[in-house]
């Protein structure tokens, strides 16, 4: 809601095409200008002479041809401001994905990700309004009214004097009631939008309503609600149609002020019919591109709040604390085996501190299981192990001190707060099998969502994966069986359901990762219900066994499946050790 | 060319001919493909939508016309200056007496100022009869909705329910953007035709033929090619929001396994693709603003050549010239309510399948059934309060009987029952937990006892009264609680746990905000019960957010309570402390009926139902199922292991 510049110069620099379509949008703005004063040349030649009851031919002729070409350049310039639009979404559409990917997934906490998907996907769209109906009227906004003030000092300069001198109160005005009707709409926001939010509200929670038997008595409460949304908004409409009514008055007084003088003028024969016409014709079109610019703005205003949120979030600045940057030089992949180190990492998110000097050696073949509260940096830990998250203090270490060697050996830095990384995170990433807490389920088809775990994974390992993560009555169960599409628009799977997916993709992952695997799980099962934790738990064993694993676990049923245990506290982390333990468990300590 | 029309036109339309312009029309477009039943594809029916919704405008129909006939005032106001104008200098050419000219000279002035007034007035009386009529669409929508048994539209997903609020705003621009505008240009059509009439029935012809192009034939190629366009942009743009989606919501899945630069690129060829896409139909599209431009251009000069041709005299040929100028512009408004009438469509659609008939769906008549048979199930302990089926009427009046006979549900014929057979007393005052396997039926108990899910065979009864006959509205005073997805409201905390029950007092409100172990949270906050919890309980975590509905659902205190895993989402430690909690404050005349996967703190109920596949495998208290062996002793023997072993890992 803040005061837009009606154009974004940043939009030059990253959309190089806008250059030559603003260039092309100036030059038919000119043309424009032109054929606006010989179109009112020629129209008021053909009154004058028609008042004798004469018809001129030529100027009538000129009249038809400046028409047509008038309506050839509204096509034109239709057509460049539509290309400008289409340009400019397609490249900041890239633009902002590639933000996406360039800065990594712990830049997308929260409702950034929401935001970026809304703004890729329709917010973008809004910029048509702001590129075909208001730029090509700002281009004409300024080339038309000079064309005419010059045209008018040539044929009766004290008519050209009222319009110069009336013209700028056009955005004088409109920027002062703009003011204005912004300070009364601020006012008002809070309420405006809490009425209007309060609809929304009611909807989503109708199941409610509905369980407290509340839903016909909340009728009337919507209905009250949405009454003081109209009042609230007639309130502020009030003051906002002002400036519509000031600029009006601006331009339908100049043409009475105009058109009067010349009147009278003409009476005492000072002034040739011809020329009086051609100022009455030429008056309104001076204040009309402004008009039409000024009521325009505000249905483009969407438009340029979306792209000022377009350029910005997409900007290739110093990403913030905690997040992500691609190596600059690092390159190197790292050897598979030897421990992993965390040294004195401290992750502070600037409101919170995740984790606090925390120093761990991850031991290859162990399976270790991290338990504490929620929002005490559980997820905060693999997140680091996945490259996601960058350490504000502190680093971590990959194939240090190879197993079991002396601890001397420096490693490969993985992600340092004090510098760039040496690993490349693609190649480390190629060892991890990763399931998250509520897995992305992309529209695609099943087995595509699966072979995420290796994309060119043939038919038989991702059957084989399939089975392994107890999805076969899954995949019976769909109207295509492996080839149901799922997500946005498809099929939807059940929590469980859904896990078992991931599961699937980490053991095609693990098939394809090469010798030694790392396994993140990140509380695979905290929103199953007993039976289908059971079914998860029971892929899960059979995916950790044997490998190196750190699990993430809320439920208890995870623990017995851990050679250590560690207790992540307030950003500390605790060993601790299981009171009894498993029976399959090498212990390693 | 003519001074005010055209500004206006843009004022009250959206000017872009290229696919879905901001507001609502382009999401509704953007959206058209996405949704299957419910929304009626544009054209299928012919206006049956714009009928239904503009019924509801009737109450307002006055103040409609009134901004109407305002609009069309404008219009023609702006028509005379410019002519009046004309007539003042061309008269003025002929050097006639001062006097001659007076009133004209006063007319321009007078319609100078006039064409403001009325846009203002115009405006305002317009968004005030629309408004009104937003708030009956949005109150008739609500009370369609909340009529509507079953899930509501887009429950499921966000978006579908903010695309409900702007398919409501649709109705705003149609009246605002399409009718008003489309009635005043018709108006100044038709006057500037009939006046022309009186000077130059040839000349009049003209107009018309110039009139029917601009405001007939121009506005149905702009509908055409707005729809076309539409219907080829909206899969792309669809698969776009969803490669966004994929690639946001997604990214971490694509990072950790190396796939974000494979989905990038789809989503950039799929960018372009529509840019190009966009690009082409712009060609066509911008074409009918072009055609529009020359029609009023081709007009004048008809009407100035027709004119002279019937030797009217020269000051009027002007003024016919000027006015043919403004009329035509005015009418080329059409073009634009044409264009954005196409993208309201599919949104007009979806609200007035909303809007529904005008009777709030009444209850349907109850189940049919034969009267039950005596109830075969093995006698039960009495509970602690009530006995046998005498409905225990304390002074509260709290104590209800409720019994389900021979209950089977089939959602679908020939598919296998979610509940088989199930037979279940619950005298007032008992209190029984439900557990089993997902998928074993336990949802389906829920609905039948709230009264959502309908038995196929068999009956459930309240004080021997059928459950489905009860008032729908009163039915969760009897038989309620916590139920699935239960919603936090964008409302204070007490409002939120005020909807459980309206009259509850402070120290009622306290204890089961006490019970649901949300008072020290709240006691906390800097604003106490008046802490405003954001959308959708934003700003509670998953634990506070199911902790609040809990409190709710114990402060609605119906003789019946149903509680949905009421410790989802909450640690070993605090689930325990949570349920025991509630089972001591639980007034005894009340009924509890606690669905769980967790077995722990089940030794305060008075029976444990096991349910697998729809049938009650297993009963008895929680004592003697862990003894028995089955999936109850199996499960329990799982989680004590596991939970031990967790709680042992504690903070010493």
């Amino acid at each position: 809601m803040s005061n837009r510049r009606p154009f974004d110069p940043r939009l030059l620099r990253r959309v190089p095409a806008t250059r030559r379509h603003l260039a092309v949008l100036g030059l038919l703005g000119v043309g424009a200008a032109a054929l606006v004063i010989t179109q009112a040349t020629a129209l008021a030649t053909v009154l004058a002479e028609a008042i004798h009851g004469r018809l001129d031919r030529t100027a009538l002729a000129v009249f038809v041809v400046t028409v047509a070409a008038r309506a050839g350049l509204v096509w034109a310039q239709g057509v460049v401001a539509a290309r400008s639009a289409a340009a400019v979404k397609a490249a900041l559409r890239v633009d902002l994905l590639d933000a996406v990917g360039r800065r990594g997934p712990g830049w997308l906490a929260g409702q950034r990700a929401g935001t970026i998907a809304t703004l890729t996907g329709r917010g973008l769209d809004a910029l048509d309004a702001y590129f075909t109906g208001y730029l090509p009227q700002l281009v004409l906004s300024v080339t038309v009214p000079i064309a005419v003030l010059a045209r008018l000092t040539f044929a009766d300069w004290s008519s050209a004097l009222i319009v110069a001198v009336t013209l700028p109160l056009i955005p004088i005005f409109g920027a002062l009631l703009g003011w204005q009707a912004q300070a009364a709409t601020e006012r008002q926001w809070r309420r405006l939008s809490r009425l209007g939010g309060h609809f929304l509200d009611m909807v989503a929670g109708l199941p409610t309503l509905r369980a407290f038997g509340r839903a016909r008595a909340q009728v009337d409460v919507v209905r009250r609600m949405a009454d003081g949304h109209r009042r609230a908004t007639m309130s502020t409409l009030r003051i906002a149609f002002l400036s519509a009514l000031v600029l009006e008055l601006v331009a339908t007084l100049s043409v009475a002020l105009v058109a009067v003088p010349i009147g009278l003028r003409l009476l005492g024969g000072g002034l040739t019919l011809q020329t009086a016409l051609l100022v009455l014709l030429l008056t309104p079109e001076a204040y009309l591109p402004l008009r039409a610019a000024g009521s325009r703005f505000h249905a483009s205003m969407e438009g340029l709040t979306a792209l000022d949120e377009a350029l910005t979030l997409s900007t290739r600045e110093k990403p913030g604390p905690g997040v992500t940057a691609t190596p600059r030089e690092a390159a190197a992949t790292p050897a598979p085996g030897g421990a992993i180190r965390l040294e004195s990492v401290t992750v502070d998110y600037g409101r919170t501190v995740a984790l606090r000097d925390v120093s761990l050696t991850i031991r290859p073949g162990e399976r270790i299981a991290v338990v504490g509260p929620s929002g005490a940096g559980k997820s905060t830990l693999l997140g680091l192990l996945l490259g996601f998250v960058t350490p504000t203090g502190g680093r971590v270490v990959t194939g240090a001190d190879r197993w079991p060697a002396t601890c001397d050996e420096p490693g490969l830095v993985l992600v340092d707060g004090a510098g760039p990384a040496d690993v490349d995170l693609d190649a480390w990433r190629r060892r991890i099998a990763w399931v998250p807490q509520r897995a992305h389920l992309f529209a695609a088809s099943l087995a595509d969502n699966i072979r995420l775990g290796h994309p060119d994974a043939p038919a038989d390992a991702v059957r084989r994966a399939v089975r392994a993560a107890n999805l076969d009555d899954v995949v019976l169960g769909l109207p295509d069986g492996l080839d149901t599409l799922l997500g946005e628009r498809g099929h939807g799977l059940s929590s469980g359901q859904r896990q078992r997916v991931a599961l699937a993709r980490a053991f095609l992952r693990v098939e394809f990762a090469g010798p030694e695997p790392l396994i993140l799980l990140d509380e695979p099962t905290s929103r199953l219900d007993g039976a289908a934790e059971a079914v998860v738990l029971d892929a899960t064993r059979r995916l950790v066994a044997g490998r190196t694993a750190l699990l993430v676990a809320h439920r208890p049923a995870l623990l017995r499946e851990a050679d250590r245990v560690l207790r992540v506290d307030d950003g500390t982390v605790r060993e601790l050790t299981p009171d009894r333990p498993a029976p399959d468990v090498v212990a390693t300590a | 060319m003519t001074p005010t029309t055209a500004a206006d036109r843009t004022s009250a339309t959206v000017p872009s001919p290229t696919p879905a312009p901001a507001g609502t029309g382009g999401r509704a477009d953007t959206r058209a493909g996405g949704r299957g039943g419910g929304g009626t594809p544009a054209g299928a029916r012919r206006l049956g939508a714009e009928r239904t919704v503009l019924r509801l405008a009737r109450p307002y129909l006055p103040r409609l016309v009134g901004a109407g006939l305002l609009a069309a005032g404008t219009e023609i106001a702006g028509l005379a200056l410019m002519a009046t104008a004309t007539w003042l200098l061309m008269t003025a050419a002929g050097r006639p007496e001062l006097d001659t000219l007076t009133v004209a000279i006063v007319s321009v002035r007078a319609l100078a100022i006039g064409r403001g007034v009325l846009r203002y007035t115009e405006r305002l009386a317009g968004h005030d009869a629309v408004l009104r009529m937003v708030t009956d669409v949005r109150a008739r929508v609500f009370a369609t909705l909340a009529a509507r048994p079953g899930p509501v539209a887009g429950q499921r997903s966000g978006d579908a329910l903010s695309r409900l609020v702007s398919d409501v705003e649709a109705v705003q621009d149609l009246v605002l953007r399409v009718l008003v505008p489309a009635a005043a240009a018709t108006v100044v059509g038709l006057l500037a035709v009939a006046g022309t009439a009186f000077v130059s029935p040839v000349a009049a012809l003209c107009l018309l033929a110039g009139l029917l192009v601009a405001g007939v034939a121009l506005p149905v190629a702009a509908t055409a090619l707005t729809r076309r366009t539409a219907d080829r942009v909206a899969p792309l743009r669809g698969a776009l929001a969803v490669d966004a989606v994929d690639l946001t919501q997604g990214a971490a899945d694509l990072a950790a396994f190396g796939a974000t630069r494979g989905a990038l690129d789809r989503a950039g060829t799929r960018a372009a693709e529509l840019a190009r896409l966009e690009r082409r139909l712009a060609v066509t599209g911008w074409a009918v603003d072009g055609a529009g431009t020359l029609v009023v251009g081709a007009t004048v000069a008809a009407v100035v050549v027709a004119a002279l041709g019937a030797d009217v005299g020269g000051v009027l040929v002007g003024v016919l010239a000027v006015g043919t100028l403004a009329a035509v512009e005015a009418t080329l408004a059409l073009v634009g309510a044409a264009r954005q009438w196409t993208l309201l469509r599919a949104a007009l659609g979806r609200v007035a399948d909303l809007l529904g008939p005008d009777r709030p769906a009444a209850p349907a008549p109850a189940a049919p059934g034969p009267p039950v048979p005596a109830d075969p199930s093995p006698p039960m302990p009495a509970g602690p309060a009530g006995a046998g089926s005498t409905p225990d009427r304390a002074p509260g009046g709290s104590g209800h009987d409720c019994r389900l006979d021979g209950v089977t549900v089939r959602y679908r014929a020939g598919a296998a029952p979610a509940l088989d057979d199930v037979h279940l007393d619950l005298p007032a005052g008992r209190r029984i937990a439900v557990v089993g396997p997902s998928g074993a039926g336990k949802s389906t108990l829920l609905g039948v006892l709230t009264g959502t899910v309908r038995p196929t065979t068999g009956t459930a009864t309240v004080d021997g009264t059928d459950l489905f006959g009860h008032d729908p509205e009163r039915l969760p005073r009897l038989v309620g609680g916590l139920l699935a997805e239960a919603y936090v409201f964008h409302a204070t905390v007490r409002e939120n746990l005020l909807l459980g029950r309206a009259d509850a007092d402070a120290d009622e409100l306290a204890a089961a905000a006490a019970a649901a172990g949300l008072l020290d949270w709240i006691r906390q906050q800097p604003d106490g019960w008046d802490t405003v919890v954001g959308e959708d309980g934003a700003q509670l975590s998953g634990g506070q957010r199911q902790r609040l509905a809990l409190a709710r659902a114990l402060l609605a205190a119906p003789a019946v309570l149903v509680l949905d895993e009421p410790t989802e989402g909450l640690d070993p430690t605090a689930a325990d402390a949570v349920l025991d909690g509630v089972l001591a404050g639980l007034d005894p005349r009340r009924s509890l009926v606690l669905v769980t996967h967790r077995l722990r703190g089940l030794t305060g109920v008075d029976e444990v139902l096991v349910l697998d596949a729809g049938r009650i495998t297993q009963r008895g208290t929680a004592a003697e199922l862990a003894r028995r062996p089955g999936w109850y002793r199996d499960q329990w023997q799982l989680q004590e292991a596991a939970e031990r072993g967790y709680l042992a890992l504690g903070p010493a």
